[in-house]
This record gives structure tokens, C-alpha cells and sequence, in this order.
């Protein structure tokens, strides 16, 4: 592996930059693992880095069924944030805002984390008082936040329509300035890269068909490219969790679900950090490049697809506008859609499952890119010691059935209506 | 967006319709705790046919029970929800 | 030929382009129009702000971006090949500084070998707040054309419509389809981007007679069919969904009907994609400079506008195709310097020109704006050219994208045309034309000097930059995309995929189809944003519901407050009141004598027929079968989960005749909840549920002398606490329900919405008499937390069980209502849960959302779900949520909100904080 600097590109304008290595190998798989890790995304790409960085487990490998990081890792937003309201939810991604913090350095890959500071957008005084209550959760456990006023608020993003006569007026904010952006296929790479340094198979076109058995217990997969023993195996496929379960025959508290996202044409900065909003169902930021990314709501309907339906992002757009009315002109450059584990109480899963040797990561909803390096971390403790991690162990697959469930929005077991 | 044909008003825009939740969620009154929770907090989800309860909300406002695929969306069957309905 | 009197007509309409004043002719791209006016350099490209021209004739235009239009109207990265002049159109430039021709981002340029493909990933390394240095740098260097600054004026429009054929493209091919369709009796819809029919006719009227083209569409429209140009498919989506772009106005225009586009959403039984095919250009050295143009491109400039874009040319080309351009240029007038051919004799020996077989450019030379010089290897040795055009032609990819974009379709390899073809399809699209099916071509060599063969033009990707991420391990054609940025720019990678596909392939050892594609993503052309969102941006697509009495309210002046989708009055300031004195006024003249208020908004359901205590036994926890004719009560539902989710009253109207109410913002999804049961779960129950939110407006008369108010207005028989009668105010049937949330002896009269505002003049005379006032929202909030009673979405947050709202004695003994198995799950009754309990301030004001801590750095126990003034007394008073609450009565607390700065010390208190008897609402 060659070391990234400055310095190794400045050598490769007199090299033709010819002296730079693969950043990953391309292995065959092995007939035995300790660990088998079941999806290249960056959650299992960071797991697979942590167990070998942090436990010393090196005898890994990560099984992709397409290419690294091409699943919900390259369709997301991007958005880096900690600001729950729930105690297990802002602890376990404040915990991965610090990593976030030291990641490029920690994997020698510029992964482009961008504090440029996530704001949440009230418009009545009720939005205020629950963006408040947001922000003091958050003060006592540590966790920066600010309230802002109206005018800071016009200040930070001099875009925002805030005239009085809005339909949804802008009162004023929430902000976390350690919150912000990066670059998702960096991270995915970066990982990949360091967990390949550290002897980590990395096997891409590879997908599991099937769990091997010994009774209950699950000691290995079956592949299209063959039977691969393992120790424990980890699932860490979200969008397709409840299909990859089921072949273990679990069944998951989780439904697939379509979410879109989209991006103008590259503009000179227009928007300085994200934007979102207590009320409305859309976030923005602008992305190095230029353009303008946007989400909205999931699509509400269960589709494993990748295609969702062009009225929910055309909804997204609508609120977008009203809160920055210079967006009208900009064009829809590409749009595109993820499949989304959607859980039943909002919140992930990361733990055990009730099959000796399989260990579940999933339900993200629309909140994984943020939690790569928390994930990696908390399953690779799991997968390590067979035991969660204080700061995961809220997130189990049985909290469900015994009425733990840590639900950020109060709504319920129905994903549909989260 | 899907065209989905409403047993009682034909066929009309997905935007009409609403998604409610699967029939394998359905937690009937009276059911065994245990059970009723198994139903209400796992799913099938497969990555094929299932049947799905939907809602013609900005129509007839009747509940539907729907058969689709959730690949390449399909809908295979679509009756009004009724006792029939329920496996 | 060129200038402004090209072809004997005259440039009549006036723009300009970077201030400079311009004369276009009517029809004229703005492309067309600056070429006529020899300006060859349009723009820089994205990553090292290099010089660029116009390439092509159409939407792949990749080089010429423009910003177009004014103000709220301005339209960054226009291509200048996709929009026709106008009068008064203001073009300018983009990406550079401080002008198009000195562009110091140029020097980014000259570092060029030192940011490779994805360098960013490999430098900047530190801190964050190090990154985000150099980021700033990087943010405005890059991002092309500038937002606009001001709202838009213009309005755009949505239409649905549903067609037994679409057809998009209205070449010959298109046309041809359509025209069988229409005569075989089908209802047609033919869309075209371009603003004529059949350009490609124009361009090459060798093939058949352009006005075939007009009387055809004429045929057309005669049996009914529609055309519209200037409209692309950009979206195809399930069910044979299609989304167009319609332009009324071109961009930047002020439109004459106030509408600048108008967005289709068709959905037809059958897809024609007559999409046709886009030329690709060759990877050579310097193949970007103004001056290199797509040789189709150059025939179109020269037939269709009767611009000849140079007068030495170059053709360089894999195919037969490029000789009508080398025709075109010669009967223009032009020199034909040499064609550099691919293919070995005796290709191209027929065609008159100078051929020079088994080569292509090797690379050229000249200035910022222009071409001067072109070289090549001819018979191994080089051999240079002054040329000021260079017009190239790489083969022909059809357009595909729609056919991809339909989901579940396939592409089949054609090796002779080096394309792919669509194949079958899912849905019921076929393709014709050019769009399946394109001329042949010969080899394409690779450049000697990949580093400067750019393929993605405007993100400046070259075939080096595709080797660089090749050697570094990205190899999957995803991989490459997203290292390099190749196919990512505005043009989605039109001209882009096939060069990067073919190099891919070739380091890979296997035939291009084997090395993958990616995802065809819409739109086919970018959208505009406005246009998506329709007329709904203003109110974000949520309609502000008006109560029935608004204009009753706002003659009053009230302090308004969202609610949902609602407003309602919050107070009703007088003189120079500020909210908080107002509210206390108001709820003082509640607990003394009496107020009066709207509450409307509240969710209503009339729940009839035998099975009626069947259906709302199952939808409310407490018991409602034992009720009286004419009574009511309290009740509270729960999600199947067991958690409390709404709450609200139930009435007995008549036998088998209830009416159910609960909150303002949980109307939608109780009406939902009740549909459910009644529909599909227990579809046999014979009972009816009418939501009656808006029919009724009601009207909530509360305090010491309300029943002395309600007999003023409807006699003596004034209903007793929780019993309902009917009677008349003003001549309007009322329903009156006696029922209290203030904690005082109150009433609610509901009538019908439409007839409301008599029976509240009626109602505001007598409390007026009796020494009474309106009061709002903030008067109720401060009214309710003293007497401990519960709003959905603060103490009752969707997370709590009856029994952490101290609910758990109401429920229905016998169970079977909706949640009970959900509320047996062990960590529900389990230690450690958060509970309802009241909060005194012992100093300072308790603030609303405060965390509830035992001390100063200790994490929250609780917090503050509502906080208000004590009413009659003075002190600050909350509600709140507190772990392990009921057991905690008398222990002091410190509600803190660090993002306000403020804190209260509290003792935890019962949640009652007013007539704890229960003695004033009776009678």
C-alpha cells in the first residue's frame, strides 16, 4: 500500500502518478474465516477494519454480491449528524461524530467530513420549545447544541425565504456545528482499503445464497463462489436484512422500503450547511461538487426496487423551494432511489440474533451513513467478545417483544407511519 | 408511481392510494399476546409476492388487500378488503 | 456565409453574451447564433477551468454552459446548444474569473498532473476544521454557473393525462409510428425536444423531403393525435408512467402566459422510443480545445443554421457518416483539408476527399478560442495540418436511456456499430430507429497520450484518469464512475460511457458488455426544480386549513398559532398586552367568571349502528358500553403496541348512537385507526363511523357562571357534568356537551360548521353579560397544567403506557380493547419508566423542554413536557416525565435548559395543581 500525501502527488508529476498501488486486493476466498462479514457496504467494511484494528481479528472476510459501497453507502445524503432527542440514539452517534472527526486521518483516505453545521429549522414557538427540548437532551449528555434566533438563522444561510408570510415562517433554529457532510464512497474506500492493509479478505462478486448449519447454529455460508466456513457470521446488508434473515429463517421487525434522493446541476456555493426542518420532510445541503442534494420522506411502500415514485420527490422539491426560494431555477440533475431496512420503533438493530453464530446489523431507516464508523465499531466489539458494546446494547433484536423499543418520534410499530 | 385498479373505482394513480401495512402484521382482537406481538413486530418482507393492505384514501376510501411483487412492483391480485380477505 | 448575413437572411434578434450585444437569426440555438459571430470560446470545464467551445448540436452538449436570463430568472448551466435565442436574451459565461478568456482558476490547469482522478482523497489530511480550509478553496473553484438570488417570478404547471400510444421523438422514425398509430385508431401523444420536427431531415434532406415531416404531423393532428416540441421524456416510471418537460418559455424568457413550463405526467398503454442515436467523439490528445467539433454536430450547424463553423477542416472518423459532414463543409464553401480514417483502405476511397486510412489525430494545437493546427501519424510519420476545424465522428450511441429507465430491461451488444441496442423490456415500450439500430464503424485506436484525451468533457475526465483508477483497484465500472466523476457532470455522461466502457473493457481482457453498465438514472435531461415542485412550493404542499369562524376571529385581533394543519387563536391581546399577560387575563376570567373559546379543531366521529360499543370497545381502553343515554366520559386509546396514542371523550347520543372526540393533530390518523377496525378488522361489525371534524364547530364555554351563560341561552335545562343535551342558540340546533379541560364547570356547543358564527355572537353577548371574555390557546395550555390534564404530543408522547400517565385505573377491566396484549410485553411494567408528575418551582421559571436532572453534570431523569404560570396565584408550575415519578413526590430537582440558558430548582409534585377535590366542573 502506498501512503496518501501531498508529497506521493507531487512525486506522480514526474511518475505519470504510476507509482500508486491497488487500494484493495481482489482475493479468492478461503475455505475458513473467523469472522464472516455479509455485505461490503461501509458498515461491513468499517466492522471488518475495527475487528482487525481494534481486536486483533484479522482472518475476516467481507462477501459483496456487486461492488464495495454500491449499495445504500453511494445513494444517500451524505449527512453527518448526532442531534437525537433520545438518549441511546444521540450517545451511540455522538460516539461515531468523534470518529467521524479523526477518520481521514485514522484511514490515511480523505473521507471529506465537513463540520459545516446541521441545522433544524422551527417554524412556530411549539417547533421551537421541541427543538429546545432536542437541544437540552442533547447539552446534558455533552452534545453540542445552539439554539439560534431568527436572525442568526438568516445569517448562517442567507438563502432561506424569511419573510413573515411563509406558509411555514422561520422562527429560528437548532443547530450542531460539529454536524456536517462527507464524501460516502470515501468512507467506504477508506475503509476497505485499511482493512485490506490489515489482511482483511475483501471478496467483491460474491453473494451468499444460504447459511450453513450445524443443528442450530450457523457455521458458515453458502456463496456463488462457493461454501465458506466461519466462525460467527455477521449480517450487515440493510435494505436487504429481512432477505438475507430468512434465509436463516428469521423473520426481522423490519420492512424494505424505497428512499429517495436527488441532485441539481453544480452551482457556486448557495448553501452553506445542511437545512432541515422540525416541520417539513426535506434536508438539504451542497456538496463540494456544486450540487444541491436533497432528501425527502421514504416512499412509504415496501419495494426492494431502487425505483421509487416520482411524486415523493417531487413533494421534497416543493418543500425545499418554499424554504429556499432560489432553488426554483436550478435543475433536477439526477434522481435516484435506495432500499431502506424501515424498523418498527425508528431505531437500529445491532446484537446478537436468537441463532448461535449469526449476529444482525440493520435497520438503519433513513439514518445509517452517519452511523458507519459507530457501527463498525459496536458490531466489531459484538462479533469480538459475543457480547454488545454499553453503547449498543439498547439496540437489540429483542427489545421489540419485550417493549424497550427507543422510538425518536413516538409514533409506533407501523412503518408507514413513521 | 404505480396505476393500481381500485375493485370499485378502476384504475387510478398510486397517489390516491395509501399503504397501510402487510396482512401478515394483521393482529386480530382477542389474539395470544405472544403471538399478537410476533405479528405486529416481524415480517416476511420478501423480496418477491406478498400481500400488502392499502387504502384508497383520496377515493372511495375503501381498504384493499393487495398481492404485488417487490421487485418489479407487479400487482398480481387486488380485492376489497373483507372477512375473506384475512389468511 | 457567416455573420449576421448568412444565408441572405438577416440576424434580426438581439442578445447578448457577456455584455457584448449580439444579432442571432430567428430559429438560431444560442450555440448556432455564437458561432455565427465566430466566438469559439463559451466556457471552462469544471476541474481545470479549461477553455472550451461548442462540441455538439444538442442536449449531449458537454463544453458550452451558459448562464441565461436575469435575476429570479436566471438559468445556470444552460446549454448553449439546448436553448434558441430570443430578443433581449442575456447569455454569460460561467466558471471563471475574472473573465472567460483570463481565467485564473485556468491555473489549475497547469497543476493538472498533480490532481489526477480522485486526488482529493489522497491530500488535505488533519484536522476537520483543516479540511474544510482548503474545501473553501475547493467549493468555489468548482460548481459551475452562479444560483439565482431572488424568488422566481414565473409560475409553472402540472397536467395528467393517459394516451394509448406515447411517442417520444419526432424524427422520421417517430413520426412514422405515430402516424400508424393514429390511423389505427389509437389517441397519440408525439413529443419532441427540439422546437422543429424531424431536425434530422433539415440536417440531412438527402434522406427524405423535410416537408414530409410537416404533413405528416398534419395527418397527425387530424385524427387526433397531439404534438408538442420542446418537450423531453425525462422520466419513465412503473406502469408506463412518463414524466415531460414542456417549455413555454426558453430559458430565461419571461413567458407570455406567466407560465414558464408545464410538467406531463402521461401514462400510456404503449412506449414508442424514437429516441434516435448521439454521436461519440474520439479520445485523442487535446480533442477538447474550442474548435474540435462532433462532426453530425457540424452538419447540422451548416444545413440547419447556415453557420459553417470553419474553413479548413479536419475530419477524423471510425464511420461512414462523417463523410455527408465533409460534403456539407465543401458544398458550404469550406476546405476539406484531409480525413483521418480508422478504418483501412479502401475505406472511404469513393468519397472524393483526401483520405488517410488506419489513423486519427494525434493532436492539435492552437489558442484559447480556437483551432489552428491538427496532427496525426500517416505511415509512421507525423504529419501536421493548419486547420481552424476539426469535426469527429467515434460511432453513434442510441439512446437508450428511457428503455433503461423503465426497469427490468435489457441492452444486447451490437460488435458492428460498438453499441448497445435495447432489448426485451417489462414494460410496453419498444424502441425504432436510430434509437435500435445504428450504422456500423471501424476501430477505434487508443491515443498515444491518454493523460490529455479527455471523454468526460466537462468534469474533465480523461482515458488516463481511467487508467490511474483502473491501477488503484476500481474496477467495476461503478467504481470507475464514482472515482474519476466520469458521467456524473450535467450532461450525465452522454458523449462519456462508451469511451470509458471500451477502455474498461480493454483493461479488464473481456468484450465490453462483459464489463458492465451503469444505472441509467432520470432525469434524461436535468429538470428544472421549480417545475417538479408545480404551483404547491409556496404553502410546501400543506394547505392551511380555515376554521369555520376564522373571520369571526380576526375581527378580533387574536395572536394566531399553528396547530397541524390549523390555526387557531392563541390570544386575544388588548391594548399593549404582551402573550403572557393576555393569557393570564383570559385565564383568569376562566377561573372567576367565565371565557370562551374555539375548539373546532378537535377530531369528531359519530359512531352508529348495533355494534357500535363493539367497534369503540376495540378502538378505546376504558369501558364505554356501560354509559347512559346521554352521558359521557373521559377515554384514552392505545396503539397495538400498548402505548397511549390519543385521547378524548365518547358520548352516548342515543341507544346505538356515540360520538367520539380526541385531539386536533391526531384527526388524520384516528380517522385511519377507526377506518381500520371498522373496515378491515372486524368488517362484520354492523356500525357506521362519519368524521365529523368539519362539520361541527364548536364552542368551549367554561367557568363559575358558564352554566349560568348556557341557561341564558338554552333555558334551565343546563346539562349536568359529563351529560350531553340538545337544544337551540340563536335558532340553530346545537348539540350541547357539558365536559371540562379547564377544570372549571364548562360546556362545549357544537353546530353545524356553515351556520356557526350567530350561535358564537349569541354565545359571546351572554359571556360578555356575565363579566366574561375570549381566551385562547396559551389561556387553555395554562388552564389545563394546573388541573393535571393531558395534550397528545407533550405528556402524552407515543412512548408512555397508561399506567406512566397514571391512566391505568380507567381501563376496561374485561380488556379486548386494542393494545392489551401489547401492554403485557415485561419491560412495560418494569422499573425505571418514565412517569407523569407535577413540577413546583421552588426558584426561577420553570422553562417548557427542560431537562429534569438531580443535579448539576448528572444526566436527565425526565423533563418538562408543558409549563405555565399559576393562574390565580403566582408561581411557575410544569408537567413532566419522570423516571420512576410516582414514587418521587417531595424530592427537589433541577429543571435545566442549556440551550436557553435558563434553569428552575422543582419539587416533583402530583400532577394536580388546582381544585385537587374535583369539586368545581360539578354541579
Amino acid at each position: 500500500m502506498t501512503k496518501y500525501s501531498a508529497f506521493g502527488l507531487l512525486r506522480g508529476v514526474f511518475n505519470g502518478q504510476s507509482h500508486w498501488l491497488p487500494a484493495w486486493r481482489d482475493p479468492e476466498p478461503k475455505s475458513n474465516y473467523d469472522v464472516i462479514i455479509i455485505g461490503g457496504g461501509g458498515h461491513g467494511l468499517a466492522t471488518a477494519y475495527y475487528l482487525a484494528s481494534v481486536h486483533g481479528i484479522r482472518n475476516v472476510a467481507v462477501l459483496e454480491k456487486s461492488w464495495i459501497g454500491g449499495g445504500n453507502t453511494g445513494r444517500n445524503t451524505t449527512l453527518v449528524r448526532s442531534n437525537y432527542r433520545q438518549k441511546p440514539l444521540h450517545d451511540f452517534f455522538e460516539f461515531g461524530l468523534k470518529m467521524w472527526e479523526h477518520l481521514s486521518d485514522e484511514l490515511n483516505y480523505n473521507v471529506m467530513f465537513s463540520p459545516r453545521g446541521a441545522m433544524m429549522l422551527g417554524h412556530s414557538d411549539s417547533d421551537m420549545t421541541r427543538l429546545a427540548e432536542r437541544g437540552d437532551a442533547m447539552r446534558v449528555d455533552s452534545i453540542d447544541a445552539e439554539l439560534l434566533t431568527r436572525d442568526q438563522v438568516a445569517k448562517l444561510e442567507p438563502q432561506l425565504d424569511m419573510s413573515r408570510d411563509a406558509r411555514f415562517p422561520i422562527e429560528g433554529g437548532l443547530i450542531q456545528r460539529r454536524g456536517g457532510t462527507a464524501r460516502h464512497d470515501a468512507v467506504a474506500w477508506g475503509y476497505a482499503r485499511g482493512a485490506d492493509r490489515l489482511g482483511v479478505d475483501i471478496i467483491q462478486k460474491c453473494e451468499v445464497t444460504g447459511f450453513v448449519r450445524r443443528g442450530d447454529a450457523v457455521i458458515g455460508v453458502e456463496t456463488t463462489r462457493g461454501r465458506i466456513g466461519a466462525g460467527r457470521v455477521a449480517i450487515c446488508v440493510a435494505g436487504h436484512s429481512g432477505h438475507v434473515a430468512a434465509m436463516a429463517g428469521l423473520k426481522l421487525p423490519v420492512e424494505s422500503q424505497t428512499l429517495q434522493a436527488l441532485v441539481t446541476e453544480g452551482v457556486k456555493p448557495m448553501i452553506n450547511g445542511v437545512i432541515m426542518s422540525q416541520s417539513l420532510h426535506c434536508y438539504i445541503s451542497q456538496s463540494d461538487k456544486g450540487g444541491i442534494v436533497m432528501g425527502g420522506d421514504p416512499d412509504n411502500w415496501p419495494s426492494y426496487a431502487q425505483r421509487g415514485q416520482p411524486m415523493v420527490t417531487q413533494g421534497a422539491i416543493a418543500q425545499a423551494i418554499a424554504l429556499v426560494p432560489a432553488l426554483s431555477r436550478l435543475r433536477m440533475l439526477r434522481t435516484w432511489g435506495g432500499v431502506t431496512d424501515v424498523s418498527f420503533d425508528g431505531s437500529p438493530i445491532i446484537g446478537p440474533t436468537p441463532v448461535p453464530g449469526l449476529f444482525l446489523n440493520g435497520g438503519w431507516c433513513y439514518g445509517g451513513f452517519k452511523a458507519t464508523p459507530a457501527s463498525g465499531w459496536t458490531y466489531a466489539h459484538t462479533l469480538a467478545t459475543g457480547t454488545p458494546h454499553a453503547l449498543n446494547a439498547p439496540f437489540d433484536l429483542g427489545r421489540f417483544a419485550r417493549g424497550d423499543t427507543i422510538d425518536e418520534n413516538g409514533v409506533g410499530p407501523l412503518p408507514n407511519h413513521r | 408511481m404505480l396505476l393500481i385498479t381500485c375493485p370499485h373505482c378502476g384504475p387510478r394513480a398510486q397517489l390516491e392510494f395509501v399503504y397501510e401495512r402487510t396482512v401478515d402484521s394483521v393482529v386480530q382482537p382477542h389474539t395470544d399476546p405472544t403471538e399478537a406481538m410476533e405479528r405486529l413486530f416481524t415480517r416476511a418482507n420478501p423480496r418477491g409476492l406478498d400481500d400488502e393492505i392499502w387504502r384508497h384514501t383520496f377515493g372511495c376510501r375503501a381498504w384493499l388487500v393487495m398481492t404485488r411483487h417487490r421487485t418489479t412492483h407487479a400487482i398480481a391480485a387486488i380485492r376489497a378488503a373483507g372477512p375473506e380477505a384475512l389468511p | 456565409m457567416n455573420g449576421p448575413q448568412r444565408g441572405g437572411v438577416a440576424g434580426t434578434i438581439r442578445f447578448s453574451f457577456d455584455g457584448k450585444p449580439l444579432l442571432a437569426r430567428p430559429g438560431d440555438t444560442l450555440a448556432a447564433a455564437l458561432l455565427a459571430n465566430r466566438i469559439g470560446l463559451v466556457a471552462r470545464s469544471f476541474k481545470y477551468h479549461r477553455p472550451r467551445g461548442i462540441m455538439a448540436a444538442g442536449v449531449e452538449e458537454p463544453n458550452a454552459l451558459v448562464t441565461v436570463g436575469t435575476s429570479g430568472r436566471s438559468e445556470p448551466n444552460t446549454r448553449a446548444t439546448d436553448v434558441f435565442v430570443y430578443d433581449g436574451m442575456v447569455a454569460r459565461s460561467q466558471n471563471r474569473w475574472p473573465n472567460l478568456s483570463f481565467d485564473v482558476g485556468s491555473v489549475l490547469g497547469l497543476a493538472a498532473k498533480a490532481l489526477p482522478a480522485g486526488f482529493y482523497y489522497k491530500t488535505f489530511f488533519g484536522s476537520a476544521k483543516r479540511w474544510m480550509f482548503y474545501e473553501w478553496f475547493i467549493r468555489r473553484a468548482a460548481g459551475l454557473g452562479d444560483a439565482p438570488t431572488a424568488a422566481d417570478p414565473d409560475r409553472f404547471s402540472q397536467r395528467a393525462v393517459f394516451y394509448d400510444v406515447l411517442v417520444v421523438g419526432a424524427g422520421p422514425a417517430g413520426l412514422a409510428a405515430a402516424l400508424a398509430a393514429a390511423e389505427a385508431g389509437e389517441r397519440v401523444i408525439l413529443v419532441e425536444q427540439d422546437s422543429v420536427l424531424a431536425p434530422s431531415l433539415v440536417r440531412d434532406p438527402q434522406d427524405l423531403d423535410p416537408a414530409w415531416a410537416e404533413a405528416t404531423a398534419a395527418r397527425i393532428g387530424e385524427l387526433g393525435g397531439r404534438i408538442l416540441l420542446r418537450t423531453t421524456a425525462a422520466g419513465y416510471w412503473d406502469d408506463n408512467l412518463i414524466t415531460l418537460s414542456q417549455r413555454l418559455a426558453e430559458p430565461g424568457e419571461p413567458p407570455a402566459g406567466g407560465i414558464a413550463q408545464r410538467l406531463w405526467h402521461v401514462r400510456a398503454k404503449r412506449v414508442v422510443l424514437a429516441t434516435g442515436a448521439l454521436e461519440r467523439p474520439l479520445a485523442f490528445a487535446h480533442n477538447d480545445r474550442p474548435g474540435v467539433m462532433l462532426s453530425q454536430a457540424v452538419r447540422t450547424y451548416v444545413r440547419r443554421f447556415g453557420v459553417v463553423p470553419g474553413q479548413r477542416v479536419i475530419i477524423a472518423t471510425n464511420n461512414d457518416d462523417a463523410y455527408l459532414t465533409a460534403a456539407a463543409l465543401r458544398d458550404a464553401g469550406a476546405e476539406v483539408v484531409a480525413v483521418l480514417e480508422t478504418r483501412p483502405a479502401p475505406a472511404g476511397a469513393s468519397s472524393g476527399f483526401t483520405v488517410h486510412n488506419d489513423t486519427m489525430p494525434l493532436t492539435t494545437n492552437g489558442a484559447r478560442h480556437h483551432l489552428r493546427e491538427v496532427s496525426a501519424r500517416v505511415d509512421g510519420k507525423i504529419v501536421r495540418w493548419q486547420a481552424d476545424l476539426l469535426a469527429m465522428s467515434g460511432g453513434f450511441t442510441p439512446v437508450v436511456h428511457l428503455h433503461m429507465q423503465a426497469g427490468g430491461a435489457a441492452l444486447d451488444w451490437d460488435d458492428a456499430s460498438q453499441s448497445f441496442l435495447p432489448g426485451a423490456a417489462r414494460q410496453n415500450v419498444v424502441s425504432v430507429g436510430a434509437a435500435a439500430s445504428v450504422a456500423p464503424v471501424g476501430p477505434t485506436p487508443p491515443p498515444e497520450n491518454p493523460a490529455k484525451a479527455f471523454i468526460d468533457f466537462q468534469n474533465d475526465v480523461s482515458l488516463g484518469d481511467v487508467d490511474l483508477a483502473w491501477a488503484e483497484g476500481y474496477r467495476s465500472v461503478e467504481h470507475l464512475k464514482r472515482y474519476t466523476t466520469l458521467g456524473m457532470a450535467t450532461d450525465q455522461g452522454k458523449t462519456s460511457n462508451m469511451a470509458a466502457l471500451g477502455r474498461l473493457a480493454e483493461k479488464q481482457g473481456v468484450a465490453i458488455p462483459e464489463a458492465g453498465l451503469t444505472t441509467f438514472r432520470p432525469p434524461y435531461t436535468p429538470v428544472t426544480m421549480g417545475l417538479l415542485a408545480g404551483r404547491i412550493e409556496r404553502d410546501a404542499g400543506a394547505h392551511l386549513r380555515r376554521l369555520a369562524l376564522f373571520d369571526v376571529h380576526q375581527a378580533r385581533q387574536p395572536i394566531w398559532q399553528p396547530l397541524g394543519y390549523w390555526q387557531r387563536p392563541r390570544a386575544y391581546p388588548q391594548g399593549a398586552e404582551t402573550l403572557a399577560e393576555a393569557a393570564l387575563r383570559e385565564g383568569r376570567s376562566v377561573r372567576t367568571a367565565v371565557g370562551m373559546t374555539d375548539v373546532s379543531t378537535l377530531a369528531k366521529f359519530e359512531v352508529s349502528g348495533p355494534d357500535a360499543v363493539q367497534q369503540l370497545e376495540l378502538v378505546c381502553a376504558t369501558t364505554v358500553g356501560k354509559l347512559a343515554v346521554g352521558r359521557g366520559r373521559y377515554t384514552f386509546m392505545l396503539r397495538e403496541d400498548g402505548l397511549v396514542f390519543d385521547d378524548g371523550t365518547v358520548w352516548r347520543l342515543a341507544e346505538d348512537r356515540y360520538l367520539l372526540t380526541s385531539s386536533t393533530g391526531g384527526a388524520d390518523r384516528m380517522a385511519v385507526h377507526l377506518s381500520y377496525v371498522r373496515q378491515f378488522l372486524c368488517p362484520q361489525f354492523r356500525v357506521s363511523v362519519v368524521n365529523v371534524q368539519e362539520h361541527y364547530a364548536g364552542i368551549a364555554v367554561a367557568g363559575p357562571t358558564a352554566k349560568a351563560v348556557l341557561a341564558g341561552l338554552i333555558g334551565e335545562e343546563v346539562p349536568r357534568h359529563m351529560s350531553a343535551v340538545r337544544a337551540s342558540i340563536a335558532g340553530i340546533p346545537v348539540l350541547v356537551l357539558a365536559a371540562s379541560y379547564s377544570g372549571e364547570r364548562a360546556f362545549e356547543v357544537y353546530a353545524e360548521a356553515s351556520l356557526a358564527e350567530p350561535v358564537w355572537n349569541a354565545c359571546e353577548a351572554e359571556v360578555t353579560a356575565q363579566g366574561g371574555c375570549l381566551y385562547g390557546m396559551e389561556a387553555m395550555e395554562f388552564l389545563r397544567i394546573e388541573k393535571g390534564h393531558l395534550v397528545v404530543g407533550g405528556e402524552i408522547d407515543g412512548r408512555l403506557t397508561p399506567h406512566d400517565l397514571a391512566l391505568d385505573k380507567m381501563l376496561n377491566k374485561a380488556g379486548g380493547y386494542i393494545g392489551a396484549a401489547g401492554l403485557t410485553r415485561p419491560a412495560l411494567t418494569a422499573p425505571g419508566r418514565r412517569q407523569l408528575v407535577g413540577l413546583e418551582a421552588i426558584a426561577g421559571t420553570i422553562p417548557e423542554g427542560a431537562m429534569l436532572v438531580t443535579a448539576p453534570g448528572q444526566p436527565a431523569d425526565g423533563h418538562v413536557t408543558a409549563a405555565a404560570l399559576r393562574v390565580l396565584e403566582s408561581g411557575s408550575i410544569a408537567l413532566g416525565q419522570l423516571v420512576d415519578g410516582f414514587a418521587r413526590h417531595g424530592e427537589e430537582l433541577i429543571a435545566t435548559s442549556p440551550t436557553r440558558n435558563q434553569s428552575a430548582a422543582v419539587r416533583v409534585v402530583a400532577p394536580h395543581f388546582y381544585d385537587t377535590a374535583g369539586e368545581r366542573y360539578r354541579d
